[in-house]
């Protein structure tokens, strides 16, 4: 088990904002946290890693900072990046938790393989702040991939990303989760959700209201009921193609 | 100086005042500058109501004033760190040299500093009050000067001849002939006094010579540390500390300071005494003869052995 | 250049200020005598001015500008913002007002520490509320505010504190605590101050790690590994035992915090873990230059540092206006 959530709830003044989720992911899963603007996306994920006070368990919030670090990396859905670094320098910050004192061979070939997975390797020399925003946003899941850890939670990784590097990185979250890691992402295109996830978690007003596999999750019911929209819903050789075509209220 | 009289032209008082004052002054000019003593005046024409807002001239009223001539003193009058005539001055009104204030107090004669309270004796002078600027004494002969200066402008010009008669036979029985000795004169701030300056009169007429004017400072001026460390004194001369902290004391308490202390005699000595050209100078000189029989007793004590 | 050239580049800079600031001075002393009297201890009144006077002021200026880089540096990290300075943002005025409050109460005087320490709490007390009110998320605009405000109450403490001195020196002393100086420290300023900046000098140099990983913003240095409560604490503790130790004996140096990363940071290639200890030495070589400038320009005036370093920091601290304002445009 990779993560392991009971009863996790986050209360703003007296009102949940995170209410009683219970959720448990393991290998080989890449699943896709869903649901409207302020359903609790972020929170659920920043409480599941023990940054915000909260009742009920987290398997993560448990653990010391250094062995949550080796355990699960984190991308925060603020791209920031304050320095004008380089890419592989900035890269390369994915490995602080597994230093010792300086970058090993280890380290080296894990930022190498970060780079390569997203198909950075002509960026290494460039300054990361003068980077394109998609750009950036690679640069950035990379730092994540070379942390190496057995989870990767990650916060709207693929917002305004060009089709082709959300294809991309969607592509390399499944390659991590077939791999036998488990990626848990929070997504807004319910198209690349229903292609790439292998598990949908439907988020509404904290709760989860629906947690299984795509095509379960994205019932005209339940996307009426939590998004207000009708959805088309169609498997297609090239897998399931979802496109919401109109709001129902 | 070089031109004592031209200097003291700053002190009189010109134009707008009432024919008296203007006459006095006249004559005043001529008295400092060193020609013919004013003729004695009759006590009628004297100020009845006199003002000092300045510490020296404070203490020179203070000391020609006939009984109730004097109305107000300045308030560092009665400030020990600074006034050598603190119980005199308890007795009489302080005022904090305002224009309104000193107006108020309806004199017939202001004393003032020449190099302080400029828009004060402006404004004073505008309003049709006499005002008489004291220069700052660069000599001990300027001692002298001033009390006749005051004196005659106070209509006290006996009082003020008896005063400088004694004080001159004072500072001529205070006088002490030996081989200078280097001294340093060392205040906050690493300030010091040099050539033309009555600090240094002082410890030419007492034995010393003085390190600042050898490093070439005439007037006040900074003497860097390192360079009076350079200079190798035989005697420190500093003045006591203030109540509160500074920064600029803390120079005084220096190691390297304390170093050449040790090596050399030192005096502490009260700011009160040297600062204004007044006969309580001669206690600077004093002070200062002391000191000098001290270091001459220190090396013989040194060689002795 | 590498980075390893870069500091014995920025070593060999402060060496070399270092040993002219020791040869620089009113005294014009011969280059052989003064270093015979400062290693060998021969020629009195040489050797006084040598090692008591030269000295602790080279010393000084090392040290006090090494922590003022420093700490400008790690505040940047910290808030992600290049105008963080403990000069601009009230820190050093601060420290200054609880080092005047320790002289003017007597509480110096009886109890030397006292000094240092008051220093470091005014310091201390003013990091928390920059952290407070402009924290990492409050942008350029909240810290400058915050740091005007925190400056001008400071400032007008000080003013107070020194005006009601019985002491009339006190007073013309506002212009020492708001610009600096190093003119006729001691050795006893040295061993009086030396102990808190190296204390606060280490405590800055462990952030390094953690300023890296900020880079990437508060959420991402969590889940990292990095502890931000505790990289918290160490960085107002460490800056304020650095700041107010510097503050209590030189008095307010500013932009020496500013200037000094901003210069750096492309040399390091922009990683706050690297321009920590560059900031260090970049802070004593400009530190040391700047009071070697003091006495070359006004050799008897004791012309105050801040002066320089405000007449060298404020271009630049106009041109990083001026580019932030382009960035957020």
């Amino acid at each position: 088990m990779m993560l392991a959530l009971s009863n996790l709830t986050v209360r703003r003044g007296d009102c949940p904002v995170v209410d009683r989720v219970t959720l448990t992911v393991g290998p080989g899963e890449f699943v896709g946290l869903i649901g409207p603007n302020g359903a609790g996306k972020t929170t659920l994920l920043r409480a599941a890693l023990g940054f915000l006070a909260h009742e009920g368990e987290s398997s993560l919030a448990r653990l010391t900072p250094r062995e949550r670090a080796r355990a699960v990396a984190f991308l925060p859905q603020a791209r920031e990046i304050a320095w004008p670094v380089d890419v592989e320098t900035l890269v390369a910050l994915g490995r602080a938790p597994h230093l010792g004192r300086a970058m090993g061979v280890e380290d080296r070939a894990a930022v190498e393989r970060a780079l390569q997975r997203m198909g950075l390797e002509g960026y290494r020399a460039r300054v990361a702040t003068a980077l394109s925003g998609g750009e950036q946003a690679r640069v950035l899941i990379a730092r994540a991939l070379a942390q190496e850890t057995p989870l990767l939670l990650a916060d709207e990784p693929v917002a305004g990303l060009d089709p082709e590097s959300q294809i991309r990185a969607m592509q390399v979250f499944q390659d991590l989760a077939a791999e036998g890691r488990a990626v848990v992402a929070s997504i807004h295109d319910l198209g690349l959700a229903a292609r790439h996830c292998t598990r949908l978690v439907l988020l509404a007003r904290g709760q989860v209201v629906a947690d299984g596999p795509p095509a379960a999750v994205l019932t005209a019911e339940n996307m009426a009921a939590v998004f207000g929209v009708r959805v088309f819903y169609a498997e297609t050789p090239e897998g399931p193609v979802v496109q919401p075509l109109g709001v129902t209220r | 100086m070089a031109n004592p009289g031209g200097r003291f032209l700053r002190g009189c008082v010109r134009g707008s005042d009432p024919l008296g004052a203007g006459l006095r002054t006249v004559a005043l000019c001529a008295s400092v500058a060193g020609s013919a003593l004013l003729p004695a005046r009759a006590q009628a024409d004297a100020p009845a109501r006199v003002v000092s807002i300045n510490l020296c001239t404070d203490q020179l009223a203070m000391m020609l004033a006939a009984p109730g001539q004097l109305v107000s003193v300045s308030a560092l009058a009665v400030e020990p760190q600074s006034s050598s005539m603190v119980e005199e001055a308890r007795g009489i009104p302080q005022n904090y040299g305002q224009a309104e204030q000193v107006f108020l107090l309806r004199p017939d004669l202001v004393l003032a500093g020449a190099f302080t309270a400029r828009a004060t004796v402006d404004l004073l002078r505008r309003l049709g009050v006499t005002v008489v600027e004291l220069p700052p004494a660069d000599s001990l002969d300027d001692v002298a000067a001033h009390l006749r200066l005051v004196g005659a402008a106070m209509g006290r010009e006996a009082e003020a001849e008896r005063l400088v008669a004694r004080y001159e036979a004072d500072l001529a029985r205070l006088r002490v002939s030996a081989e200078p000795a280097p001294a340093a004169m060392y205040y906050p701030n690493g300030y010091t006094t040099g050539a033309g300056t009555l600090a240094d009169e002082i410890l030419r007429h007492t034995g010393f010579s003085n390190v600042a004017v050898a490093a070439g400072l005439a007037g006040g001026g900074i003497l860097p540390l390192e360079r009076l460390v350079m200079a190798e004194p035989e005697m420190v001369v500093t003045s006591l500390p203030y109540p509160g902290a500074s920064r600029s004391e803390e120079i005084l308490v220096h190691p390297a300071l304390q170093a050449v202390r040790e090596r050399a005699g030192s005096a502490e000595v009260t700011d009160a005494d040297w600062i204004c050209g007044t006969p309580h100078v001669l206690r600077a000189v004093a002070g200062m003869g002391e000191a000098r029989r001290g270091l001459d007793a220190m090396q013989l004590s040194q060689a002795a052995p | 250049m590498s980075y390893r050239g870069l500091l014995a580049a920025l070593g060999a800079l402060v060496t070399l200020l270092f040993a002219a600031s020791l040869l620089v001075g009113p005294a014009a002393l011969g280059f052989t005598e003064s270093v015979v009297a400062l290693l060998t201890g021969r020629g009195e009144a040489v050797v006084l001015v040598m090692r008591e006077i030269r000295l602790p002021r080279a010393l000084l200026g090392l040290m006090v500008g090494a922590v003022l880089g420093l700490s400008g540096a790690a505040m940047q990290g910290f808030l992600r913002n290049p105008l963080a300075e403990p000069g601009l943002i009230g820190v050093s005025s601060s420290a200054a007002l609880g080092a005047v409050i320790a002289l003017q109460t007597g509480i110096a005087a009886a109890f030397t520490l006292a000094l240092p320490l008051a220093a470091l709490a005014g310091a201390a007390l003013s990091v928390l509320l920059i952290l407070g009110l402009a924290g990492p998320r409050g942008g350029a605009l909240a810290l400058i505010l915050a740091g005007i405000a925190i400056s001008a109450l400071a400032g007008a403490g000080v003013a107070l504190v020194l005006n009601l001195s019985p002491n009339p020196f006190a007073a013309m002393e506002i212009v020492f605590w708001m610009m600096g100086s190093l003119a006729d420290r001691s050795m006893v300023h040295v061993a009086l101050a030396a102990p808190f900046m190296l204390l606060g000098t280490l405590m800055l140099l462990t952030l390094g790690r953690g300023l890296d990983a900020l880079t990437l913003g508060e959420d991402a240095a969590e889940a990292m590994g990095v502890r931000l409560g505790r990289l918290r604490l160490v960085l107002i503790f460490g800056t304020a035992l650095s700041v107010g130790a510097a503050v209590a004996v030189a008095g307010t140096v500013g932009f020496v915090g500013l200037v000094v990363p901003h210069v750096l940071r492309p040399l390091v290639g922009a990683r706050p873990s690297r321009l920590l200890p560059a900031a260090a030495l970049g802070g004593a070589a400009m530190l040391l230059a700047a009071d070697i400038a003091v006495r070359v320009i006004a050799p008897d005036r004791d012309l105050k540092l801040g002066v320089l370093t405000a007449l060298v920091g404020s271009p630049f601290f106009l041109h990083l206006i001026w580019r932030m304002r382009r960035l957020e445009a």
